[in-house]
This record gives structure tokens, C-alpha cells and sequence, in this order.
């Protein structure tokens, strides 16, 4: 009978690798590397212009990933390709293994999205959309439904749970539809702008949040433009602009790269997308 | 600036946004398409001549003095139209109302209130104005081509019933807003509206089958009996008919009286209009309605996705104060039904087009609120379920719907005629399914408070879906009456969906 038992190595952290160890009998210890969570190969997507340009990116397992870039460059784009929502004029997806525009369905299970623009039922009550959603995505009410108290009494909606989200405020809606996203417990969660319109305090509950998914196995991609942000939580951030990928490590890496020692990410940022736009 | 130069500067302001919305609607949002709206707008204009003709074109010839019964049925038809713009008025008001676009902006100018939302009010009337006398064009037009210029004294009557239905709805408005508050005035406004833009209709029909055991309403506009309890000829009440007849004294007063009406309701209403624009803006939103506490459910996808369906539709409030209305459409037929039983008669025939109508419109409404209108399209995109799985569900709530609402009328119909029963059934079925399908081919993902809108993303489907509700209508009675007639109907009515499906956007 074969046993696994994941083990983690602790530094560095943007290396981490998930692994297995596999007791075969004679007591031989096999390590097999996890597969990445995301693997983009030469994604391409043209509108009127070029918005993404064979771009390739790997995200690995349990990794808390950063994408930032100015306006208008690619980065909610190449998002919306990988959560299946936006089809590539050209490439391939991979989450998990799976072959993400091959078999959407398969990889859809394991992932989450969540926009800027919270989308969720004005009629419904956080409790009913947290319902639906687990429901969407087959999870057994018996897992669900503690799941969803606790995620509603986390974030700090318990008092509202019962009123429907037509009169909660942006950030209520915010925490809502990322209540909606963890419900059915995903193992890439992929965030298009979560904080924008966050008050300090929803902020800090979201970050929380996610952070505590990270160090439960989770995978996490966020576009930002806060960019202290991607500097305290991201494991790599990537610099995206005119639709390619211009950068990326962890932020002493990106210093490294850049030739500055002790600089803030807002600095090296704009040092990066000045020369691609140059 | 002078108050009368800001006054006159927000004036020009207004009119230019009414006429940018107003085209936007046309050209359904789409710049390239103005020329081509203009054409169309011209040739429906002309067009509509041609029906205008056969309604109106015999009273083209009418002189003063004329008889009772042509007095009844001339103002019966000013009184129509009137409680439709005082409809069209009502929903227009609160839409303003509820508007928060440049609310904000103006609140927060140094500009005298008051003054403003005067400006606002005449342009409400001025729209309302517009919008009725570019429809009646057509009507007064063949009036005065059969009957001479004095028809042209109508666009009066027209303005001034614009004039004080903008008036009286905007009293409503705010009463509404007074008694019931601006979290319910929206709700209930759309229902008031939409009563008063039918009731006149549905009251003859109903004295009709009461008197006549017909839903003619014209039968009981012309009866001996209305012109023994209407008054004599030379009542005010008349003064409308013949002002349309070209009487200028009666014309002239209408004007007056519409002009004051409107300039009560500014000097009484244009400073609470901004209190109640202020109102609705800060508590427009519904307040807390809550849910009672239960159990997750479990099912498959399809049934997650299709409780969530059913759980938006009972709590939307168009398609509560909608299926209000098609309720209220369904009384006169249903009376006739009623009456049916005792004598049999063959009226009962024009239950069938009414019903099937009801339910192609109401099915085209649903899809477009399950199918369209979906809040959170990302979450339903991003869920591990197949795009074709997803429409299916969405598909069977329409159908659900619509058969828990119709099986009643089926069921009582089947009482009167097992035949005629299956026929209407067969056709309700045929009727939703074609709306669902043309909603599908169409599909253009909103929000569902962008209900208003839906009919500006495609003028072909909105037509498609309006001719094949009403081709179905009448193949079914076609079908009971002649049946060769009804199967030539109904394969003209469906080489029409047939070609809305050729012109479809293609998908991937």
C-alpha cells in the first residue's frame, strides 16, 4: 500500500516546492515535485491593439504571486484568459496540469475568480449566494455550510448574513464575493484589483485572509496597483507592460536585476515601465 | 451669470442630454447606426400612416354638430392616449428621480434649486410633448389630408394633454414619495403606471363581455345605452373632442389648462423635487429585507444554478409588477371564459390569441432576465459547469415559469373545450420557446436593472419577438376557427423566427 505525506522546505520562500514523499517498500524515499499551479505558455490576445503579446508565466504551488503594470497592459487580460473567461487568439493554459482551455470544466473546480467590480446577486442574501456558489461548484452542503458561517463571521459579515447585498456598502459586496470565492475551498484563487474601494479595515480582513490561505497550501495571482501591497504579501511580483512580462522575481531579486540595492517597489516600477515604454 | 442666463444655459444643458439619451435609444447606443435610425425612423413614420388610415380615416369627414356616439368615442380615444402618456409621464419622473448621475453635481452647485428642477419639470413635459406628437403625427396627418386643415387644431389637444400629464404625474410622483416613501415609490409607480396605462383599456373590455359577451370595446362606445348616460353635447366634457375638430375656444382652454396645471406643479413641486431627488438618492435603495434562517440544500449544479433563477425571479420586482399586469391583461379573457360556460359562445375563441401572446411576451421577459441579466456573469463563467449545462437550466426556469403561471387558464380551458385547451397549450409552448430562443441569439450580457434597456441592444430581436408572439396568437385562433389558415400562419410565423435566426450575431 503506498502512503503520501506532503512536506514542505521553508527557504527560500519563492523556491518553496511542494513535494511527496512516497515510502515505497524497502523504505526508499522517492521526492516527486509538484506540478505548478499555473502554467501560461505564449498566451496572445489581440483587441484593436496587441493586449497580449505570447506572454509565459509559471506560478508555483502555494505561492502568493503579484502582477502589476500601468493601465491598459495586460494584466486583467491575461487574468481573464487563464479564469476562462476571455479566449486566447494564441497558447496554452495549464492549471494544475490541466489543460485549462482543453478541458475548462476540470480546471474551473479547483480555481476562483474575483473581479474588482464585486458581482454578486443583489436579491440574494450573503448566505444564499454562498450557497449557490458551493452548490455551482458541487461542494456537499455538509462542508459548505459551516464553511460559509465561518468565512461570513471572518470577514465580518456574521450580523448580516441574513439581509440581502442590495444596500451593503462596496467593501460589504467586496467581502462578499471573495466569502464566494473561498467557499468551495480552490487551490488557485486569481484576484483582478480585490482591495480597490476597500476602506483600511476591509483591507486588512481581505489581506488576512488570503495570507491564511497561502499558509494552508493555497495558490495566489493578484493584480494590484497598490503597490505596497504586492510588496508585503507577494512571494514574486511580476512586472507586466505593453502585454509582456518585463520583470520578475521576488523584490530583492528585482533590485538585483535592476541594479539597485535599497529601493522601493514604486521606484524600480516606474524605472521598469519608463524603459518599456522607451 | 445672471439668473436668467443660468436658467436658460441649464435649459439648453437638459434639452441636450434628453436629445443625446433619446438617440442613444434610437441607435441603440451605437453612433454608426444614426443615419440608418433616421431612415428608419422615417419610413416607420410612414409606414404607420398606413394603419392610421384604416383606424381614424372615417372620421376624417366629421363635422360639427355631430352625434353622441361619435362624441363617446372621440374622447374615449383622447382619454386612451392621455392615460398612456400620464404613464409614460409617471415612469419618466421616476426615473429622473432616481437618476444619480449628475444629481450629486447639481446639489452641490451654488445655482438656485428651485430654479433648476423648474428647468428639469418643463423638460419632463417637453419630452413627454415630443414624444406624443411625433406618434400622433402619423394619425393627424390622414385626418387632415380626409378632412381638412382644422384637424390640425389636434397637435394642440396633444400638447396640452402632454402638458398636464406631465403635470399630474409628477404630483403623483411626489405624493408617492410622501405617503409610501422612496424606497417603495419606484415599485409601486411602475404598477401605478402601468395600471393607469391599461385600466381604461381593460375596463371597456371587461363592460364589453359583461354587456355584449365580446372583448370589442368599441361595442360598448357605440351602444345606445353609453349615449343615454353620457351628457348633452354642449357638456364640457365634450370640449376636447371638439377642440381636436378644430374649435378654437375649447382649444385654446385645454392650453391654458395645461399650461397652468404644469406651472402649479412647479411653483408647489420643484423645491420638494429636490428634496425628494435628495430622498431617493440617500434611501433609494430598498431597506434591509431579510431572509429566514435554513438549511444549504443539496442538488446538482443545474439545480443550484436553477434555484438561484427561480429565488431572483421571486423577488424582481418588474417581473412581479409585470406578471400583475399580464394578470390584469388575463381578466377580460378570463371573464369571457366565465361567461363562456353558460352559452357557449364562440368569443370564447379570442381567449386562445390573448392568452398566447401573454405568454410569448412574458417567456421573452423571463429569458432575457435569466439569460441576459445576469449579475454575476463572471462567477457563472467561472464555474466548472459547461456552457450548454448553464443555458439549459436557465432555459428550463423560463419554461417552469410559464407553465406554472398559464396551466391554471389551460386547466379551464379544458373544461370549456378539451380541444381548444391542447391547442392553446401546444401554441403557449411553441410562442415561449420561440421568445427563449430569439433572447438566446441575441444575448447581450447586462445588468437586470438594465431591463429598461434590453430593447435598444437589438431592434431586429425586439421585433422578432414581438411579431412572433403575435404570429403564434393568431395561427392558434386561426387554427380553431379555419385550421388550413392557422397551419399557413404558423409556417409563416416560423420562417420568420427562422430568418431573425439567419441574421443572429454568430457565436463561437
Amino acid at each position: 500500500m503506498t502512503e503520501f505525506a506532503a512536506t514542505r522546505f521553508t527557504v527560500p520562500k519563492h523556491l518553496r516546492v511542494m513535494v511527496t514523499s512516497n515510502t515505497k517498500p524497502g523504505g526508499v524515499l522517492v521526492m516527486k515535485p509538484e506540478n505548478s499551479a499555473l502554467d501560461v505558455r505564449g498566451l496572445t490576445k489581440r483587441f484593436d491593439r496587441l493586449a497580449v503579446d505570447s506572454l509565459d508565466l509559471t506560478i508555483h504551488a502555494g505561492e502568493f504571486y503579484a502582477l502589476v503594470g500601468p493601465n491598459g497592459a495586460g494584466k486583467t487580460t491575461t487574468l481573464r484568459m487563464v479564469a476562462g473567461l476571455l479566449r486566447p487568439d494564441a497558447g496554452a493554459v495549464s492549471i494544475f496540469g490541466v489543460d485549462a482551455l482543453a478541458d475548462p470544466v476540470a480546471a474551473k473546480q479547483v480555481m476562483a475568480w474575483v473581479s474588482d467590480e464585486p458581482m454578486i446577486y443583489d436579491k440574494l442574501t450573503p448566505l444564499e449566494y454562498l450557497e449557490f456558489v458551493a452548490g455551482l461548484w458541487g461542494v456537499d452542503p455538509a462542508t459548505s455550510e459551516p464553511a460559509a458561517q465561518e468565512l461570513l463571521t471572518s470577514l465580518g459579515l456574521e450580523a448580516h448574513k441574513h439581509e440581502r447585498c442590495e444596500g451593503f456598502s462596496k467593501g460589504m459586496r467586496q467581502k462578499v464575493a471573495l466569502a464566494g470565492a473561498l467557499v468551495h475551498d480552490p487551490r488557485l484563487i486569481i484576484l483582478d484589483e480585490p482591495l480597490t474601494g476597500l476602506d483600511a479595515v476591509s483591507a486588512r480582513h481581505v489581506k488576512g485572509l488570503l495570507a491564511e490561505r497561502v499558509r494552508a497550501g493555497c495558490t495566489v495571482i493578484m493584480t494590484t496597483h497598490i503597490l505596497e501591497v504586492a510588496e508585503r504579501m507577494a512571494d514574486r511580483i511580476g512586472v507586466i507592460a505593453s502585454g509582456r512580462l518585463v520583470a520578475e522575481g521576488t523584490l530583492a531579486e528585482l533590485r538585483q536585476q535592476n541594479g539597485h540595492t535599497d529601493t522601493s517597489l514604486e521606484d524600480l516600477f516606474i524605472a521598469l515601465v519608463t524603459l518599456e515604454a522607451a | 451669470m445672471s439668473s436668467a442666463t443660468a436658467l436658460s444655459w441649464f435649459a439648453r444643458h437638459e434639452l441636450r442630454l434628453a436629445w443625446r439619451e433619446w438617440l442613444a435609444l434610437m441607435t441603440g447606443g451605437r453612433r454608426k447606426r444614426k443615419r440608418a435610425a433616421v431612415i428608419g425612423l422615417v419610413l416607420f413614420a410612414a409606414i404607420l400612416h398606413l394603419p392610421a388610415w384604416a383606424v381614424i380615416g372615417r372620421f376624417a369627414d366629421l363635422q360639427m354638430p355631430i352625434d353622441k356616439p361619435s362624441l363617446i368615442v372621440i374622447s374615449s380615444t383622447i382619454v386612451l392616449a392621455w392615460a398612456l402618456m400620464l404613464s409614460q409621464a409617471i415612469e419618466s419622473v421616476t426615473r429622473v428621480f432616481y437618476a444619480r448621475a449628475d444629481l450629486d453635481l447639481i446639489m452641490s452647485s451654488p445655482a438656485k434649486l428651485t430654479n433648476l428642477f423648474s428647468v428639469r419639470i418643463a423638460a419632463i413635459a417637453l419630452a413627454i410633448t415630443t414624444m406624443a406628437l411625433l406618434l400622433s403625427t402619423p394619425f393627424i396627418d390622414v385626418l387632415v389630408i380626409g378632412g381638412g386643415p382644422r384637424w390640425l387644431a389636434a397637435f394642440g389637444v396633444v400638447i396640452a394633454m402632454g402638458l398636464s400629464a406631465a403635470a399630474i404625474a409628477i404630483a403623483i410622483t411626489i405624493l408617492l414619495f410622501r405617503l409610501i416613501g422612496p424606497a417603495r415609490t419606484r415599485f409601486i409607480a411602475q404598477i401605478v403606471a402601468a395600471i393607469i396605462g391599461a385600466g381604461f383599456v381593460i375596463a371597456l373590455q371587461i363592460a364589453a363581455i359583461m354587456s355584449y359577451g365580446t372583448l370589442s370595446r368599441f361595442a360598448v362606445l357605440t351602444s345606445e345605452s353609453a349615449a343615454a348616460y353620457a351628457p348633452n353635447t354642449d357638456s364640457i366634457v365634450w370640449w376636447p373632442a371638439r377642440a381636436t375638430m378644430g374649435e378654437s375656444e375649447p382649444l385654446l382652454l385645454l392650453l391654458a389648462l395645461g399650461l397652468v396645471l404644469l406651472g402649479s406643479v412647479m411653483a408647489l413641486f420643484s423645491g420638494r423635487f429636490a428634496d425628494t431627488a435628495i430622498d431617493a438618492a440617500a434611501y433609494g435603495t430598498p431597506g434591509r429585507k431579510t431572509a429566514r434562517e435554513r438549511r444549504f440544500r443539496s442538488g446538482s449544479r443545474q439545480q443550484a444554478l436553477r434555484r438561484k433563477e427561480f429565488m431572483l425571479l421571486w423577488r424582481d420586482p418588474w417581473l412581479i409588477s409585470q406578471t400583475l399586469m399580464q394578470l390584469l391583461y388575463l381578466v377580460p379573457p378570463a371573464l369571457l371564459l366565465w361567461r363562456s360556460f353558460a352559452d357557449s359562445s364562440a368569443a370564447l375563441v379570442l381567449i386562445t390569441p390573448v392568452i398566447v401572446m401573454a405568454a410569448g411576451q412574458l417567456a421573452g421577459g423571463l429569458a432575457w432576465l435569466t439569460i441576459s441579466g445576469e449579475d454575476a456573469a463572471d462567477l457563472v463563467a467561472t464555474a466548472p459547469l459547461t456552457p450548454s449545462r448553464m443555458i439549459r437550466a436557465k432555459i428550463e426556469v423560463v419554461l417552469i415559469a410559464i407553465a406554472v403561471i398559464f396551466a391554471p387558464l389551460i386547466a379551464a380551458l379544458a373544461f370549456a373545450s378539451v380541444n381548444q385547451a391542447a391547442i392553446t397549450a401546444g401554441a403557449i409552448f411553441i410562442s415561449a420557446a420561440c421568445a427563449i430562443a430569439i433572447q438566446l441569439w441575441f444575448r447581450v450580457q447586462a445588468k437586470r436593472s438594465q431591463f429598461r434597456r434590453r430593447q435598444t441592444s437589438s431592434r431586429l430581436a425586439t421585433f422578432a419577438e414581438a411579431f412572433s408572439s403575435i404570429g403564434w396568437a393568431a395561427s392558434a385562433a386561426l387554427l380553431l376557427a379555419i385550421p388550413i389558415a392557422g397551419l399557413v400562419s404558423g409556417l409563416i410565423t416560423a420562417s420568420l423566427v427562422a430568418a431573425t435566426w439567419k441574421f443572429s450575431p454568430r457565436r463561437d
